[in-house]
């Protein structure tokens, strides 16, 4: 099964820890990732705030690519999923938007039908693989791990995943790698996105609230499915440690790591060397054995 | 500080309307005039409770014309897109465009203090693309502390480190090879500035 690969700005810059694992797994489970030619930035959440029919162009151009592909798009970031989907949405729904978008596209040379299907590598795993194929294909259970699932928003706000799937399915994956689920309320709850950035003193409470509830669940891990919400939850642990003198600490791996780890991938194929917060302590503690071969 | 009790009253004429056409016309804010008032939209913001207006009151703010307090408000530059409001709302009003709507106006008349970084960050963001076609988180993060708060640069190095120390800082940039890129900019210069 193939997939043009939509990887974002982030998966080439602060996030390739997360892409590189990305292709280990998908590489182990028989999929394949083919990166679209030519993309552009998707415009995320800050382009719409000065300009909204350019924002829509961004994305729009992206799909369009796709479509000349033919293939679904796979998209690892929430933030890139979530304005792909809406573009779609929207120029489905507004035929004025549709009209301006298609103009603007045309004078590339490129056209929108609509086709396409964007979907998140999660997505993928669970339909594609599925919960019981996985739990087979897993070599080294991650025995005695307490794992907190975090989705952040915009997987499945404000638009719903296909076939009715939803976060409790998703849940599942974490005891197929053979960890303990740790039932996390706050799982889609708000990171703080670019706030922890700009209007840092009220981004922080953010990320904050996230791990106290988490360290409170004890949760070992915090697994995540989104690289702009992996490296907001990483990079300020440090800060409320120092300050607050609160022990936070817990390491936010992205979710093909962790799915890297159990089948047995090589850990310098799935970046862990590159998380701020090493997954090393989890490691010494419950050291993730070979299952013996069935 | 004994707290003052002075009525602030606005008449007919000094009420603007424009805003709330523009908002009318916005794709996801054609129904601010369904808004039923309820408060779901703020009960559900996990950053109403820094808001000055919440967001039930900024729409009601817009459909009465209450345009300069609206556009002043520190409340529209919370928002931070987790479209919690927007899945929620009874009346189907798509908050976080009516949101993104409100960004767009005080940016377009310049409405903000000259440093403050939700703006800046948004309008670096955009020059960025329009050059390269894709960001560099490194860069645009540069950029904005220098024209915000360059004083917290002294205190950003140690994560540049780790993060450069980890070969997570890319300190070239990503661009889209050049003939795709050339299309990019004049669909950009096409679809251009509002009719």
């Amino acid at each position: 099964m193939a997939y043009t690969y939509f990887p974002g700005c982030c998966m080439h810059g602060f996030a390739r820890h997360c892409q590189d694992s990305l292709y280990a797994v998908f590489n182990a489970l028989g999929l394949e990732l083919r990166e679209l030619k030519d993309w552009n930035c998707c415009g995320a959440t800050s382009y719409i705030a000065v300009d909204e029919y350019q924002a829509f162009t961004l994305a729009a151009r992206n799909l369009a690519l796709a479509e000349q592909a033919g293939l679904e798009v796979v998209a690892p970031c929430n933030a890139c999923f979530m304005v792909l989907k809406k573009a779609q949405d929207y120029l489905a729904r507004y035929s004025n938007l549709r009209e301006r978008i298609e103009a603007a596209l045309a004078r590339g040379g490129l056209q929108y039908s609509g086709t396409v299907q964007v979907r998140h590598p999660l997505e993928i795993v669970i339909e594609k693989i599925g919960i019981k194929a996985l739990r087979e294909k897993v070599k080294r259970p991650l025995k005695g791990w307490n794992v907190a699932p975090y989705y952040g928003c915009l997987l499945t706000r404000p638009y719903t995943l296909r076939n009715g799937m939803t976060l409790e399915a998703f849940d599942q994956l974490i005891p197929a790698l053979g960890a303990n689920l740790v039932d996390f309320e706050l799982k889609d709850r708000c990171c703080g996105g670019s706030l922890t950035g700009t209007i840092e003193e009220v981004g922080d409470r953010l990320v904050y609230i996230l791990l106290h509830e988490a360290k409170r669940h004890n949760a070992d891990v915090l697994v995540t499915v989104c690289p702009l919400c992996q490296l907001n939850v990483e990079t300020h642990q440090k800060q409320f440690i120092r300050r607050d003198r609160e022990d936070v600490n817990i390491p936010v791996p992205y979710f093909t790591q962790l799915i890297g780890l159990a089948l047995g991938i090589p850990e310098k194929d799935l970046g862990l060397d590159r998380l701020l917060v090493p997954l090393d302590r989890v490691l010494e503690e419950h050291p993730a054995e070979l299952r013996a071969a069935a | 500080m004994s707290p003052s009790f002075q009525p602030s009253v606005k008449y007919q004429k000094q009420l603007k309307r424009d805003l709330a056409a523009e908002i009318l016309a916005t794709p996801g804010g054609e129904k601010i005039y369904s808004c039923l008032q309820c408060g779901t939209c703020g009960g559900s913001c996990p950053l109403s409770g820094y808001m000055d207006f919440t967001p039930r009151q900024l729409i009601g703010m817009v459909r009465e014309g209450f345009k300069q307090e609206v556009i002043e408000s520190f409340s529209i530059w919370l928002c931070a897109s987790c479209y919690e409001c927007t899945v929620r709302c009874p009346a189907g009003i798509h908050v976080t465009d009516v949101m993104y709507a409100l960004k767009r106006v005080a940016i377009r008349e310049g409405i903000y203090p000259r440093r403050f970084p939700v703006p800046v960050l948004a309008k670096e963001f955009m020059r960025m693309l329009k050059s390269t076609g894709r960001t560099n988180e490194f860069w645009l993060a540069f950029k904005m502390l220098v024209k915000t708060t360059p004083l917290k640069l002294l205190t950003m190095w140690p994560l540049g480190l780790q993060m450069l120390r980890r070969g997570r800082l890319c300190l070239t940039f990503n661009r889209i090879p050049k003939p795709a890129g050339e299309s990019l900019r004049q669909m950009l210069e096409s679809v251009g500035e509002r009719q």
